[in-house]
């Protein structure tokens, strides 16, 4: 079965660049035609996630897996990791730093923005271990 | 189903510089064996390569004066933009009377019917709850834009008759009123500032929508300016929110509200669709969205300069009231023809061809130098990978990749060299044991 793998590098409070990864992603989509719905669920997944590594960690790696039948997405940073992601996933709790919060970043929908649009999550976290979110957006 | 382009090459002048390569927004252009191609699917007739090509060869293919001839009855539909071509030296209906004189029966105003579709547009606002914002579809170049390259777009594109066509519609019917001709015998002709708008009236459509001929206005500038001075005034109907049109802006200041927002420039179109797609700008109501710099007073057929004819527009509708009376217009005549995507850019219409693709397509670009100088005649490095892996190039059509192998080549011809035949050669050092012939 084909299958396409894309990496990008995230770099921290990198602001001017966020985002590019995940638009790259939106593209290879579109290019490879799957259907605007599943796009606009990738994408936004895609880029809720390459934020939160920009915003909570020290850097990171956005990652994509593309098949026919699924697009996994797969956000792995170096970071202070998430204490209570059950907390976490609750709506407008953030633990990003006021300044961040003043651009308009960090109002705590991340997770819950990846929730909706995933038909399956999974994130590996623990104090100080860094933080990996798996996205997983089914063709169908 | 051939789609007509109004944008074509004019072979002999091309010299196949690549300037016009890098400007397509949609990616269109290729210069092959030195000469510019455009691909078909993708161009969106914007004229954007019309504007860069230092040596003239690309054009616009239009109708010109002779195309009157096959009508008894014949009305000129000027854009609202054309009239700030003569602003500075004329008043308006001296300029309209100057356009009738080349041979027209009658004059109808696109401005009059744009101020109808911007009261249209208002009460659809006014009404709407679906995905915002929407986007006038009244630029045929921007959605030209949204069919390639922005297809899930397509739905939020206003569902509204654009001034042109409704004024072909309603000039027709007024012609025929008047003169008690049949419909074949009214011939209706916009004077385009554009190439997006010839190809928007050419495009087979069944029904006669659109005006029956389009002119750009270059073709009869010349003949305009002359009469400007002796031709008879011809009055004019519309007010100024209507010419506003002609102008970035203009089309929002008609239409009034909360939130509307305005771009012009193809390029700043698409930073903001791109924006769109992801999900942003969703407070705002209304885009209305032009390909040409400042407008339609920047269209590619225009001769003035768009900044001046911006200004000289203004100037000139000051005197006109600010909007005309209410014309009746029905609900049908509002209605517009469905805008489908044409998703030029896929890579294969098989979703697991595609996904094999594009992982070449991918390897194939780590493999570039993304200089994206353009030299192999695809816009970027990305484009030539995509070329190659649709089989329309070769990787050593990169200059670089090329010199490399050259270079890997001549290393090994001098390799080569160095082995002479058995027969010949000599051991180099410590060649006491070896044979060697008579002594
Ligand atoms: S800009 Fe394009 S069309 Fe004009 S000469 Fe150069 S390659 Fe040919
Ligand atoms: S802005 Fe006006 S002149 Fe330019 S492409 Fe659009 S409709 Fe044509």
């Amino acid at each position: 079965m084909p299958s396409l793998k894309l990496s990008f590098p995230v770099r921290a409070r990198d602001f001017l660049a966020g985002g590019n990864g995940a638009a790259h992603i939106r593209q290879v989509l579109q290019q490879v035609g799957f259907p605007p719905e599943i796009i606009r669920r990738a994408a936004i997944a895609a880029y809720e996630a390459e934020m939160n590594i920009i915003i909570h960690s020290y850097g990171g790696e956005l990652k994509a897996h593309i098949t026919p039948g699924a697009i996994t997405i797969t956000a792995v940073d170096d970071g202070p990791g998430i204490p209570d992601i059950e907390l976490a996933m609750q709506e407008g709790y953030s633990t990003a730093p006021r300044e961040i919060q003043e651009m308009g970043f960090g109002a705590g929908m991340g997770l819950p923005n990846i929730r909706r649009c995933a038909d399956e999550l999974e994130i590996k976290s623990g104090a100080g271990q860094g933080t990996t979110v798996n996205i997983i957006i089914y063709n169908r | 189903m051939g789609y007509f382009h109004s944008v074509r090459l004019e072979e002999d002048k091309c010299k196949g510089c690549t300037n016009c390569i890098k400007h397509c927004p949609t990616e269109a252009i290729r210069v092959r064996e030195g000469k510019a191609r455009i691909i078909q699917e993708r161009c969106i007739d914007c004229g954007e390569c019309i504007r860069i090509c230092p040596n003239h060869a690309k054009i616009a293919v239009g109708d010109d004066l002779t195309a009157l001839a096959a009508y008894r009855y014949r009305i000129a539909l000027p854009a609202p933009a054309v009239v700030s071509q003569f602003a500075g030296q004329a008043k308006l209906e001296h300029i309209l009377g100057a356009l009738k004189a080349l041979g027209f029966d009658a004059i109808y105003e696109v401005a009059l019917a744009a101020e109808m579709v911007a009261r249209a547009t208002r009460r659809y606002l006014d009404n709407y709850g679906g995905k915002r914002p929407l986007i006038s579809p009244a630029c045929p170049a921007v959605v030209g834009l949204i069919q390639v390259r922005f297809p899930s777009l397509v739905e939020q594109i206003l569902p509204l008759v654009t001034p042109v066509d409704l004024a072909a519609r309603l000039a027709r019917l007024e012609g025929m009123k008047a003169t008690g001709l049949p419909l074949e015998a009214v011939g209706t002709f916009f004077i385009s500032p554009c190439p997006a708008k010839i190809t928007a009236a050419r495009q087979p459509q069944g029904k006669r929508v659109g005006p029956d001929g389009v002119i750009p206005l270059a073709t009869v500038y010349g003949d305009i300016l002359k009469g400007l001075s002796s031709a008879l005034p011809y009055p004019s109907r519309a007010g100024a929110t209507g010419y506003g049109w002609g102008h970035s802006g203009g089309e929002n200041a008609s239409i009034g509200g909360r939130r509307l927002l305005e771009v012009d420039g193809i390029h700043h179109v698409i930073e903001v669709l791109t924006r769109i797609e992801a999900g942003d700008f969703q407070d705002i109501e209304y885009i209305e969205a032009q390909a040409c710099p400042g407008g339609c007073v920047g269209g590619a057929l225009m001769v003035q300069n768009p900044y001046l004819a911006k200004l000289e527009l203004r100037q000139l509708v000051r005197d006109l009231p600010s909007r005309s009376m209410d014309l009746p217009v029905t609900e049908k005549d509002l209605r517009a023809e469905p805008v489908y995507p044409r998703p030029a850019l896929q890579l294969d219409d098989d979703l697991a061809t595609a996904i094999e693709k594009m992982r070449r397509l991918e390897a194939t670009q780590a493999m570039l130098p993304g200089l994206d100088c353009g030299s192999c005649g695809s816009p970027s490095c990305r484009a030539l990978a995509e070329d190659i892996v649709q089989g329309e190039a070769q990787d050593t059509d990169c200059v670089f990749v090329l010199r490399e192998r050259v270079r890997v080549l001549a290393e090994e011809v001098v390799e080569l060299a160095r082995k002479l035949p058995p027969s010949m050669a000599r051991p180099e050092r410590g060649d006491e044991d070896a044979p060697s012939g008579n002594r």
